[in-house]
């Protein structure tokens, strides 16, 4: 049994063990830490940002930082949800995401995201990119306007299902996810049964044939707000 | 063709024993070779070092000097800092553009030339500058170009060019070197920049433990010169005392910060201390390994620097049993940059010396922890290695009497912009603004910029403060701007740089940065409102605080410092929005397109 | 008291977000009672009246008339709210924003699968508003007040913004009312 740490998330006295992030503990303790580039099984990639929290007054990703007795989380403070904000709005100007007929509506997590930060417009102006889009593969698409660069899809494909389909290209604003082919998806291994098929937080990896099949009303986020499991937890 | 390739790619790949943590080595050469990394070469290298062709695209588009398309046989990067700037550089970028008959980010027809620009190459203070492939020409004008593409032309080989320019000063003259850079040493100074004895150091380290040597370190308050200031010896104690049998020391000579210059005059002329200073350091962490990260600008030091290291090993003073030292193996290699201003930031080096992409990594681990291959690694500035070789000479005590309070030593300032006496000044921590100013001629001055654009701007009424840690703290950049300069304009300038050179990683940096430009451009556009100012201050703090490295971290200064400092700047320009329509928005520029297609002219404006 | 009025536009859109409006049922009644319609596609109101409280404007701008009509309520209007995606982001008809101008024509009257057109000509004429380069968000173009997200938002959404904004209560919107589809 590793040792038992106690610190504070907003004020509130929570417990976890050592070794464990800020945002494993929080999810513990059923606090929810809002986070898009963090995939379960994999190593915290922290690209996002999302979850940054303010610790003993200095920011930190919840994803990587490690937990400590007697930390002072503030999670849930005007600043933290102003930094998430304007990052959440960043993603939405960066890239193209219509909404309104992305086959992800409602079960998309920066949409839900953005939903339970309350955001109604991004303050940026959009900088609308032009993106390549790749139906080459027989059962999966690739519409890169939607990508927000997260890495889950590079990090399922090399940790999870043993390939490396996918990875990043280009730095700065320049940077995409490219496959690992000369040109297609079509030419690379990528499988339909793939983790890496399954875990983009949005609508940028899209099985073929499947949109729409939930009526709007009934989708994930249509539902509940997104975290909602983890605060359903109790400790 | 194919087959050469294959051949020339195979033969590449095992020279470095078809290993994919040395890919930059490898892409280099390809690069070199064929003037660029084609889609072929991309798969065939993947082939050679048992990896994903998709791994190498991510590498070759990483790097600025890297590239799928072939580049022209010479590659004129000119550069378009700030500085440069000020210099006079867009003369230089038209007489080029004109003599070539190409645009920037242009390759010529028959494939000779191509033209870029480039960021800071180290040249500031015999700016306007440019590389010619790896060589560096300075103090350019309008003629002085034209007439050098005249001149490779006739004789396309950027070797031949420095013949007529006559050679720099000192090691620039040197036959491996034949560079027509200057040291502008402008002010010795008592540790770096005077008369250093050989190997003295080091003699006297592996007298001691190498837990002494950490706490002769320790006790010198040795802080790290590349800006951060973390105590060299408490870094090296954490890295001694990580588990596991091999251990790191890497030298950060990825000097990129916009403004600075004094490393490469260290690696001129400095180059036995520095080496000697990693040797120590590799003695103190328990290192049989040292890396010399050198950025891509500096490859035309690297045969001098290679022979440097081979002399020191005729002399005992790198390989097995240093100076007789009986188990006290360490050799040094030096990994060539190739244009990422982002591989300064220490985790970014790392993911370099590896072989990848130079993304940051996260933190914890920290290098001492886990760094270069996931081994124990620390990674130290040019100038806190070439430090340590004397404080372990002339002892800590000495070192410590030097400077000011918590900042112990001399600082190497590389000064540029607007003053009669550029170049490379040593002088101990504690000196005042005003003094400087004094020393290198500067006069009329509105701001400095300390530390680079991550740094600060300041005005006048800060002159009167000091450079240390505790005060004004700078890796070693000041540049100089008179009163007849537009701060919002270099602000944007350094906005510039910052999205050029942000690694795209994380979303606050690759997205904020590019705000945060477009804002100062609508500004300068004269579109700016008073409420731009709140928009950048918040989107600066976002910036800031979500950023995962230090770039991120530092790269909204060039903003927020000049609207803390010189807010009279922007309020001059500002105006607010009474008729309730977006300044930003020009009907006329929106409608020209269908004008041109319809043939006829809008109505309504 | 004189009653606030009320305005409606639709610019670049579908009309989907009047659709919207009208979806609020019989809770119309109570809106007329609170305030009077002006320029209006509900009312077929062609010129402002009168100054303004509110405008509400469906879609983005894509020619050079949207332009005219956002600037008029601008000059109109107290309050201006985007009201839907399109108004908010350029939506649908934002998709053309990566296409160079002459492309999109091209496409849409001449070369573009099942077009019938025999002049093999772009349409042209004064009667023609011309295309903008690309479409605007309305917020890039004139100030707006505030942003009913959604496509379209739902009645209640509209209902609950218009309350709030007619008697000057802060516009808090409930997550069940957040929808950007």
């Amino acid at each position: 049994m590793s040792e038992t740490i106690t610190f504070t998330i907003d004020g509130i006295e929570v417990k976890g063990h050592a070794g464990q992030t800020i945002m494993q503990a929080a999810d513990g303790n059923g606090i929810y830490i809002p986070r898009l580039c963090f995939l379960e099984g994999c190593e915290p990639f922290a690209s996002c940002r999302v979850c940054t929290v303010i610790v003993n007054g200095r920011p930190q990703a919840a994803c990587t930082q490690p937990i400590a007795e007697g930390i002072v989380v503030e999670n849930d403070c005007p600043e933290v949800l102003q930094i998430r904000k304007d990052i959440v709005e960043m993603m939405f100007v960066e890239g193209n995401h219509f909404c309104p007929f992305c086959d992800k509506s409602g079960n998309c997590e920066l949409q839900a995201v953005a939903y339970r930060l309350g955001i109604l417009a991004p303050k940026y102006p959009y900088l609308f990119p032009v993106c390549e889009l790749d139906a080459s593969h027989p059962y999966i698409f690739i519409d890169s306007n939607r990508c927000i660069l997260c890495g889950r899809c590079v990090q399922a494909s090399r940790d999870l299902d043993g390939k490396h389909v996918f990875d990043f290209v280009g730095r700065g604003p320049h940077k995409k996810i490219r496959v690992n082919a000369a040109a297609r998806l079509a030419d690379t291994d990528l499988d339909i049964t793939d983790k890496a098929c399954e875990v983009c937080p949005v609508g940028a990896i899209i099985k073929k044939g499947v949109g729409y099949a939930v009526p709007v009303g009934q989708r994930l986020y249509d539902q509940q707000a997104i975290g909602a499991d983890i605060e359903a937890k109790t400790k | 063709m194919s087959k050469n390739l294959e051949q020339t790619i195979e033969k590449i790949c095992a020279d470095y024993g078809h290993d994919r943590t040395r890919m930059m080595d490898i892409v280099r050469a390809v690069q070199e070779k064929f003037g660029g990394v084609s889609s072929e070469a991309m798969d065939m290298i993947a082939g050679q070092t048992r990896t994903h062709r998709v791994e190498v695209e991510g590498v070759v588009s990483f790097y600025a000097f890297l590239s799928q398309e072939p580049k022209g046989n010479v590659v004129i990067r000119l550069c378009n800092d700030v500085v440069d700037q000020m210099k006079g550089v867009q003369e230089v970028a038209k007489a080029l553009s004109a003599e070539l008959g190409i645009g920037f980010g242009e390759t010529s027809a028959d494939g000779w030339f191509t033209l870029e620009w480039a960021p800071c190459i180290g040249l500031c203070d015999q700016a306007p500058a440019a590389m010619v492939n790896d060589v560096m020409v300075t103090c350019l004008s309008a003629d002085k170009a034209s007439e050098m593409v005249r001149a490779l032309k006739a004789n396309p080989n950027p070797g031949q060019l420095t013949a007529g320019y006559g050679l720099g000063d000192g090691n620039n003259a040197h036959p491996l070197v034949q560079s027509m850079v200057q040291n502008n040493v402008k002010k010795t100074g008592e540790v770096l920049l005077c008369d250093v004895p050989a190997e003295a150091g080091l003699t006297k380290a592996l007298r001691k433990s190498p837990e002494e040597v950490i706490a002769e370190v320790e006790a010198s308050r040795l802080r790290g010169r590349g800006g951060a200031g973390f105590s060299t010896g408490l870094k090296w104690k954490f890295t001694r005392g990580s588990k596991g049998p091999d251990k790191y020391l890497l030298c950060n000579a990825d000097e990129g910060e916009p403004g600075t210059f004094k490393e490469r005059v260290l690696l001129t002329e400095r180059a036995d201390l520095l080496f000697e200073g990693m040797t120590i350091g590799g003695y103190a962490i328990g290192a049989a390994t040292g890396i010399l990260y050198l950025r891509g600008e500096y490859n035309y030091l690297r045969p001098f620097l290679e022979d440097v290291l081979r002399k020191r090993r005729d002399a005992g003073l790198l390989g097995n049993d240093i100076l007789g030292k009986a188990g006290f193996h360490f050799d040094i290699r030096i990994q060539m940059g190739a244009g990422a201003y982002i591989c300064g930031e220490e985790s970014s080096l790392i993911s370099s010396c590896e072989g990848l992409r130079g993304d940051p990594k996260n933190r914890p681990p920290f290098p001492p922890q886990k760094g270069y291959l996931r081994k124990p690694t620390s990674v130290n500035n040019v100038e806190t290695l070439c430090c340590v070789s004397r404080i372990l000479d002339k002892g800590a005590a000495w070192f410590a009497a030097i400077g000011s309070g918590k900042s112990t030593g001399t600082k190497l300032l590389s000064i540029s912009g607007d003053c009669k006496i550029p170049g490379v000044y040593e002088y101990p921590f504690g000196v005042k603004i005003r003094d400087l100013l004094k020393d290198v001629g500067a006069e009329n001055t509105q701001a400095l910029l300390i530390g680079g654009p991550s740094g600060q701007f300041i005005g006048a009424e800060s002159f009167d403060k000091t450079i240390c840690f505790d005060d004004l703290a700078t890796g070693g950049a000041v540049v100089i701007f008179n009163k007849d300069r537009n701060m919002i304009h270099i602000a944007h300038q350094y906005m510039e740089f910052f999205v050029e050179e942000s690694c795209g990683y994380c979303t606050p940096c690759r997205t904020g940065n590019v705000l945060i430009e477009k804002c100062l451009r609508k500004i300068l556009d004269g579109q700016g409102e008073p409420e731009d100012i709140a928009y950048l201050q918040q989107l600066g703090n976002t910036v800031k605080k979500g950023s995962r490295c230090g770039l991120g971290q530092t790269s909204p200064n060039p903003a927020l410092t000049t609207i803390k400092n010189f807010r009279a700047a922007y309020e001059a320009v500002l105006k607010p929005v009474t008729d309730g329509m977006q300044p930003t928005f020009d009907l006329k520029a929106a409608v020209s397109d269908a004008e041109a297609l319809a043939g006829r002219h809008s109505v309504i404006h | 008291m004189e009653k606030p009025r009320i305005a409606t536009a639709s610019l670049a859109g579908c009309f989907g977000c009047h659709m919207s409006l009208l979806d609020i049922d019989e809770r119309i009644l109570k809106l007329i009672e609170l305030v009077e319609f002006d320029k209006s596609p509900v009312d077929d109101i062609k010129n402002f009246t009168g100054r303004c409280a509110i405008g509400l404007i469906e879609g983005g701008c894509c020619n050079e008339e949207n332009v005219h009509v956002l600037k008029d309520f601008r000059r109109n209007c107290d309050i201006l709210v985007s009201v839907g995606e399109c108004a908010i982001m350029g939506g649908l008809p934002a998709l053309r924003n990566g296409i160079p101008l002459r492309e999109c024509l091209e496409t849409a009257y001449i070369n573009g699968t099942g077009v019938y057109n025999p002049s093999g000509k772009i349409p042209n004429g004064e009667d023609i508003p011309l295309l903008l380069n690309k479409v605007y968000p309305c917020h890039e173009i004139v100030k707006i007040d505030y942003f009913l997200p959604g496509c379209p938002p739902p009645a209640d959404t509209i209902w609950e913004a218009c309350v709030a904004l007619l008697t000057n209560k802060p516009l808090d919107l409930p997550y069940e009312l957040i929808k950007y589809d």
